[in-house]
């Protein structure tokens, strides 16, 4: 029967039900490292929002770190488990309990039938994600598991998780050896209600003026409730525009952490489920940076500092190095 | 314009650059883009994570990691150089049904009366050419095409709709496009197709593609409905 399914190259995935829906709080989806590619289609990324936070809870499952995970929003999740499962929750602090007892997040741990997850109520941050060894199985959709809402593909029949829903894992044995794994303290980021943000320059930060820029850098700007997995819109001080240019330019790519700022001259944080746009850009959010941001809520405050591309690359590469260290750590 | 007489290399952020070719809609600006991206999916270049291409640019993701962006730049700048003027495929033309005015077209009365032309006029105006599709893009299978006969040039609506119905055929300024799926929106909506333009199973995902050809045709209600009674 195997070298069957060799012979016609069809891997066969053996799930096992990891999870039932008890109640889906108020967005609940399934994301992987999102999906790449299809961008000459029209097709946006989607997938996590803070990468950092979705690797990490993989690292610790065990997983390779791409692996579907539940992308959970503010409070209200309840999870029952149908089976044993190693899982870690990391990203916001959204006190979570096991069985109604508080339960340490950046952490591995074994869940056995019966147990329940809960996702009270916002401590700080604003998404946690939850990582199961083996990684969520739904249908891959153009080379991803991750959930594109609008277009209403991906995921779990491209929505926000339902109750009832009951949710698979892939049939593998529990990494036993993992369990009680930490994520190292210091390198746990802290999701506080007024933070700086550090960005790239452009790539039309030359259609503001000097002193628009200046808005730009030495404002705090407070996030509006006009906020989703496409953009996080800010209020505060107008961004001043050289007149002698449109507020439109013709269309091109996004990528999230993209700052648009319309004609309302009140920037927008793009985020990951959308492809193209045609307001100019002032600056981008770093890669290192994209956590924090993904944990923005409403009524929390921002300021933004203009960084070097290669001050940026260099904490890329030592963000890689932790991660790539703690991949492996029980070698 | 058209052209830049040297293509701009713009950082987006640590991990996107931005080549922008020309900063107007022209075919010929519009080749370049398609050109160079061919150029670098032949290239195959490790790290390269996605290529977004719209009417006059190129966005690259890269992974900086893997692939400093010193070493990106010159390998796309060689690349430029060396770019061939060769001709591309041939465009396909696909012909989309569409029925026009009435609550599939909300704004043909308002399109008309902008124009001083009768509905007809509008109609028979918007299907009488062939239109180039610059770019899919905004949403999945969306394309951006033109232009438009002068006639029917018009601007958007002044407060976009919160939901436009897919399968919505629409006009802004010199562009027509289609809204593939149901989506807030501002362009003019004059009428509507039941051709699904974007399945998330099919090879490719989307019926159009960047560089090809539409042209659009009239139909009743009745060849409307018929139409999507046959695909459900």
């Amino acid at each position: 029967m195997l070298f069957m399914r060799r012979l016609q190259g069809v891997p066969k995935i053996e799930k096992i039900a990891a999870f039932e829906v008890i109640e889906p709080g108020i967005l609940t989806t399934i994301q992987d490292a999102g999906r790449f590619g299809f961008s000459q289609f029209g097709v946006p990324p989607s997938g996590a929002l803070d990468p950092f936070s979705f690797r990490v809870a993989n690292l610790l499952a065990n997983n390779q770190g791409n692996e579907a995970c539940l992308e959970t929003t503010l409070a209200g999740l309840k999870l029952k488990a149908l089976n044993e499962s190693v899982i870690a929750i990391t990203g916001g602090n959204l006190l979570t309990t096991l069985n109604g007892e508080p339960l340490e997040l950046w952490r591995t741990h074994l869940l056995i039938e019966s147990d329940v997850i809960a996702f009270k109520k916002v401590r700080s941050g604003c998404r946690a994600y939850l990582s199961v060894s083996g990684g969520f199985i739904v249908p891959v959709v153009m080379g991803s598991r991750s959930t594109y809402l609008s277009g209403r593909f991906g995921g779990l029949e491209g929505r926000p998780l339902r109750k009832g829903d009951i949710l698979y894992r892939l049939d593998s044995p529990s990494p036993l050896n993992r369990l009680g794994l930490r994520f190292p303290e210091e390198w746990i980021p802290i999701f506080e209600k007024e933070i700086n943000i550090r960005m790239i320059p452009g790539p039309q930060d030359h259609h503001f003026t000097e002193e628009g820029f200046q808005t730009f850098c030495s404002s705090a700007y407070e996030v509006s409730p006009q906020c989703d997995r496409m953009g996080i819109r800010l209020n505060g001080p107008r961004i001043e525009r050289r007149v002698d240019v449109g507020e439109s330019i013709i269309s091109e790519g996004f990528l999230s952490g993209a700052i648009q700022v319309p004609g309302d001259g009140k920037p927008i944080i793009i985020l990951t489920e959308l492809v193209t746009g045609g307001y100019t850009k002032i600056a981008t959010i770093i890669s290192t940076d994209l956590t924090k941001v993904a944990q923005l809520k409403p009524g929390d405050r921002v300021r933004f500092k203009p960084i070097s591309i290669e001050e940026a690359h260099q904490l890329l590469k030592e963000q890689e190095d932790r991660l790539q260290g703690f991949g492996n750590p029980l070698n | 314009m058209g052209l830049y007489e040297k293509t701009l290399y713009l950082l987006m952020g640590d991990r996107g650059l931005l080549l922008e070719f020309g900063d107007e809609i022209s075919h010929e600006v519009n080749e370049r883009v398609r050109r160079m991206a061919l150029a670098i999916e032949a290239e195959a270049i490790e790290g390269i994570i996605e290529t977004v291409l719209t009417y006059g640019s190129l966005l690259i993701i890269y992974n900086p990691l893997t692939l400093p962006i010193d070493s990106l730049k010159k390998k796309l700048q060689e690349i430029e150089k060396e770019l061939q003027e060769t001709p591309f495929p041939e465009a396909k033309l696909t012909r989309i049904p569409a029925v026009y005015g009435g609550a599939y077209g909300p704004d043909l009365e308002g399109v008309a009366k902008h124009c001083g032309i009768s509905t007809e006029e509008v109609i028979r105006l918007h299907c009488s050419k062939p239109y180039f599709i610059y770019m899919i893009g905004f949403m999945p299978g969306y394309p951006y095409m033109g232009e438009l006969p002068e006639a029917l040039i018009m601007p958007r609506l002044k407060t976009p709709r919160l939901s436009v119905p897919k399968g919505s055929v629409a006009i802004a300024q010199k562009q027509t496009g289609i809204y593939s799926m149901e989506s807030p929106g501002g362009w003019q909506i004059i009428g509507r197709t039941p051709v699904e333009l974007f399945s998330p199973e099919g090879k490719p995902p989307a019926l159009l593609q960047m560089g090809d050809l539409v042209q659009f045709y009239p139909i009743s209600e009745e060849e409307f409905k018929e139409w999507q009674n046959r695909k459900n």
